[in-house]
């Protein structure tokens, strides 16, 4: 059996670590200790970060990648996948981070874009990426560039839920549209989607996205991330709530049995109580659009 | 025929939709109700730290070992095999433990060493079987009562114990029913 040809990095690979992920919760850690807790908790992956949203909202100044040393660091501690972030079109951060063998890279609106033209080509890396999409245009133009998994681009940070709810809202309604059109009017749709034309033929096909489709920005409690799966996630990523709120091991915990069982009510309701306080948050419509960031990339 | 897919977290749809293709009638698990009247119960791809604490915490753990050792088939893939091994190298992570095996989880590296290849597995026919294997576990060593199914550099890849089958690839993430309905012989009474 020497023969055998072993293909890595391929599109299927990637596609394959965003599908085994599915049902699960992905959150934000800051150390190897946090870390430690959100795998207890049965997260099934983490995303090493310097700051969580609402700090890096708070105190201002350029995100950047975060630090190597720290990034291993939480790779030592944990046997699940380990993602980290890097700004929009930083190239050189995403090498780095395949470097550091990450798991998944998050090119994310979160940090402060590097390139306010142009996003990273994908395509020509081994590790996989997920990027943020606001509707399916915005979602195919990053498959187009080799993203293996999309998420909601809800306003990191603020614990308010409805712009990651609006997101994925938008790009069911768009995935009906195309489904609904005839042949002779997807050319016209994938022009006004700004959307790689062969990508709208295969969703139609298809009635789905090509890839896994997560849930990102403002989701604080259990109900937050039912509701998400509700909607259609497919999995939930949580930032700042968990580790911003009185008591992350239960509400990490909870959120994790929240979306296994997201139609289960009773279930929801018991795992919801005595969390203690959420994050505090803030609300997205009393913000000024220059303080939001789902705006960020294109 | 009702087949089980344990539904708690991964790559559900795909084994669901596999297992309807081939004919069979499929019922996500995710209480020990769930568990009633199937012929068999397929244990998906996913976290397999995620998926151990989910079933003891649903008291899934306990019905499925105890349908596991009454001969319900059981077929588990990646996080399956997994689940289903006796011993996972370094390890005290929660287990049906129904198999006689040494497991190395994520044994193959981390994500930039997942691979896809065509392989040779005698009992699905002569054609190749194309294998992906997604942060994947092999197994190092089994049992005298295991027969093992497939074996590359060393490594066990697949392999059977009576009502039990693993594979350390994902067949549900390709258009490739063979392994299923393999699998499904196995559920027929």
């Amino acid at each position: 059996m020497s023969e055998i040809k072993k293909q890595t990095g391929t599109q299927n690979v990637k596609r394959g670590l965003a599908e085994m992920l599915k049902g699960g919760v992905i959150m934000d850690v800051i150390n190897a200790e946090q870390a430690k807790i959100a795998e207890e908790a049965g997260a099934v992956a983490v995303m090493a970060l310097e700051r969580v949203p609402s700090d890096i909202r708070a105190q201002g100044g350029v995100a950047r990648m975060s630090d190597p040393e720290m990034i291993i660091g939480i790779q030592q501690a944990v046997s699940i996948p380990v993602m980290a972030k890097a700004r929009i079109g930083h190239i050189v951060e995403a090498r780095v981070l395949e470097a550091l063998e990450i798991d998944f890279i998050d090119e994310s609106e979160v940090l402060t874009p590097a390139d306010d033209v142009y996003h990273i080509m994908k395509d020509d890396f081994k590790a996989p990426f997920v990027c943020g999409a606001r509707n399916l245009g915005e979602a195919l133009r990053r498959i187009g560039e080799g993203a293996a998994m999309i998420r909601t681009k809800g306003e990191a940070g603020t614990g308010d839920v409805v712009e990651a709810v609006r997101h994925i809202r938008q790009v069911t309604e768009d995935i009906r549209r195309v489904v609904t059109a005839t042949d002779m009017e997807l050319m016209t749709i994938a022009k006004e989607m700004g959307a790689p034309y062969e990508l709208v033929v295969e969703v139609k096909k298809t009635g789905k996205l090509p890839v896994v489709n997560f849930a990102a920005g403002g989701i604080a409690t259990p109900a937050d991330a039912a509701l998400m799966m509700e909607l259609g996630c497919d999995g939930v990523f949580v930032g700042s709530g968990i580790f911003k709120s009185d008591n992350p091991a239960k509400r990490a915990k909870a959120i994790v049995e929240a979306v296994a069982h997201y139609k289960d009510a009773k279930l929801i309701a018991e795992v919801s109580k005595g969390l203690g306080d959420a994050m505090r948050g803030e609300s997205v419509a009393q913000m000024e659009d220059r303080n939001k960031i789902a705006g960020r990339g294109w | 025929m009702k087949i089980g897919v344990l539904a708690l977290q991964g790559a559900v749809r795909e084994h669901r939709n596999m297992l309807q293709k081939l004919g069979a009638e499929t019922v996500d698990v995710l209480t020990p109700k769930d568990l009633e009247g199937i012929d068999g119960l397929v244990l998906p791809g996913g976290e397999s730290t995620t998926v151990g604490k989910l079933l003891l915490r649903y008291n899934l753990l306990e019905p499925i070992i105890q349908l596991g050792r009454k001969g319900l088939p059981v077929f588990g893939t990646c996080t399956g095999l997994i689940l289903l091994a006796k011993h996972i190298n370094g390890s005290d992570q929660l287990r049906l433990g129904l198999m006689d095996m040494h497991v190395e989880r994520n044994a193959f590296g981390r994500q930039l060493a997942s691979f896809e290849a065509d392989m040779q597995i005698p009992v699905l026919g002569t054609e190749p079987f194309h294998t992906v294997f997604i942060r994947a576990p092999y197994i190092e060593k089994v049992g005298e009562t295991v027969t093992v199914l497939l074996e590359h550099e060393g490594k066990i890849l697949m392999a059977e114990q009576a009502n039990f089958l693993v594979a350390a690839f994902h067949p549900e993430l390709t258009d490739d029913t063979r392994l299923h309905g393999y699998f499904m012989k196995k559920c027929k009474k």
